[in-house]
């Protein structure tokens, strides 16, 4: 079964596979998860804000992305990130995108709707006192979420955070529907070029499982830890 | 922005000569609710297995239990289905493998198979998180009643561990059904395969998403309110806070 398995394939592609697809696919998820935790933390605001208006639209967003499969996600943004770059650049005809800033774009905006849901929870784990005594202090809103609340929800929330960029580092290998070249796309290029199938998705599986496994080992271990300096 | 909005193209023909776009569109829908349901199917079963297992006494079945949830959860879905697809085939014996590949459909089995089993770790989480949130006075109560331990987990850990699993079950239910589209990388053409070829025929790229799109909300908008009819149905009376949504994490 594994007497023509062939370990050389791997051994050769090993620079192209980490150099061009794991760095496409760790940079492409740090910052997804930088923007998505911005972008989720002001969705997380304007969801729990007293504006009318304000939390219906946030909330719009947010349920609409839930509710739609992220390859659907891909392909619309794949399609509509060339008519808002002509947006905001008032370009004459749809601008071309590469295909990092689209996949850039697509999961930032993605992510954000699940990062708002988690910093909401966060926010709303603070006790109203605290609020209440950052208003009664003379505090304004702005002043008020920077240094008291958004502080303390988002070191609750580190663990989930964490967890949720973990769920992405595996989910960015679903850019290979747009035909991007991250870790899977290249092994799976390397794959079909040389008929090597079985060992190039095995060898892929094997490093995708180490790396998600260490990373949520250490988010538990992390977890622990807080728990008791809490 | 200068594209052409055309809506009618959901009546009109699609190359294939008998059908318009918008039956196109509902054929993957049927494929995305076949797949999502069987696998449900296949998810639940597992999943129940192997939560039960992981709350056993024996700490080898336990280890088993927490292995298989480690496997399945950390590879990526998108490398399963090729391991199913593209993989399985060529580690069997060749007779084994040539029939997966040329048995019509191989696509929809494979989808369902590794959808389930994927599921399977996320639901085997929430059961054991379900069984272990009950007071551990059942247990014993159910055994010093003279039950055996299967016949503890059938009559009183798991009804009561199921009801109080439901929501997060729900958000897994609606999981599936957005996972399955994955499925298209290996050449199921489920609803977002369907609005990907309708966008490359017809051109009306944002039309066809767009449909796609209302299916999913639909889809999504049935699934909860029908989870919360059952989440009335199968409550016990005065036992837990039904109407509070319990703790998801």
């Amino acid at each position: 079964m594994f007497s023509n398995f062939d370990w050389n394939v791997i051994l050769r592609s090993l620079p192209y596979l980490f150099f061009d697809g794991m760095r496409f696919t760790i940079m492409l998820t740090l910052m997804a998860t930088a923007g998505g935790i911005v972008i989720g933390t002001l969705l997380a605001m304007a969801r729990l804000s007293n504006i009318p208006g304000v939390s219906q639209v946030s909330g719009a967003y947010v349920n609409l992305i839930r509710s739609m499969p992220l390859v659907l996600v891909i392909f619309w943004f794949y399609f509509l990130v060339p008519y808002i770059g002509q947006w905001i650049t008032g370009a004459s005809r749809p601008i071309q995108v590469g295909a990092f800033l689209s996949a850039l774009v697509t999961f930032t905006l993605f992510e954000a709707a699940y990062f708002c849901e988690i910093m909401r929870a966060g926010i709303q784990s603070i006790p109203r006192g605290q609020v209440q005594a950052a208003e009664a202090l003379g505090m304004s809103y702005w002043t008020s979420m920077r240094e008291i609340i958004l502080p303390q929800a988002f070191r609750n929330m580190l663990p989930i955070l964490l967890t949720q960029t973990i769920i992405l580092f595996q989910d960015t290998s679903l850019v290979y529907v747009i035909s991007v070249t991250d870790f899977l796309g290249a092994a799976s290029k390397i794959a079909q070029r040389d008929g090597r199938l079985v060992e190039m998705y095995l060898f892929a599986a094997a490093v995708y499982f180490v790396i998600s496994l260490a990373a949520s080992y250490s988010v538990r271990r992390l977890q622990n830890r807080i728990a008791i300096i809490r | 922005m200068n594209y052409n909005w055309n809506w009618g193209i959901f009546f009109q023909l699609s190359p294939d000569g008998t059908y318009t776009y918008l039956q196109l569109l509902l054929f993957g829908a049927g494929w995305t609710l076949a797949t999502a349901l069987l696998a449900w199917a296949i998810a639940l079963t597992v999943g129940a297995i192997v939560g039960v297992i992981r709350t056993s006494p024996n700490p080898w079945l336990v280890r088993l239990g927490n292995a298989y949830v480690e496997l399945f959860r950390n590879i990526p879905l998108l490398v399963q289905m090729f391991l199913w697809y593209f993989v399985l085939p060529e580690l069997v014996p060749s007779t084994i493998g040539d029939w997966l590949k040329q048995s019509t459909n191989a696509s929809f089995y494979n989808a369902v198979i590794c959808l389930g089993l994927y599921t399977s770790a996320r639901v085997a989480e929430q059961v054991k998180a379900g069984i272990l949130s009950l007071r551990s006075g059942q247990r014993m109560a159910g055994l010093a009643m003279g039950l055996t331990l299967p016949q503890t987990y059938r009559y009183v850990l798991l009804p009561m561990a199921f009801r109080i699993i439901l929501p997060p079950l729900t958000s897994e239910f609606l999981n599936i059904i957005k996972n399955s589209s994955v499925a298209l990388t290996i050449g199921l053409i489920e609803l977002t395969a369907a609005a990907r070829s309708m966008a490359e025929f017809s051109f009306q790229v944002f039309e066809a998403f767009t449909g796609a799109t209302l299916i999913y909300i639909i889809i999504n908008i049935v699934v909860v309110n029908g989870m919360r009819w059952v989440e009335r149905r199968v409550a016990v009376p005065g036992f837990i806070s039904m109407g509070q949504p319990a703790a998801a994490h």
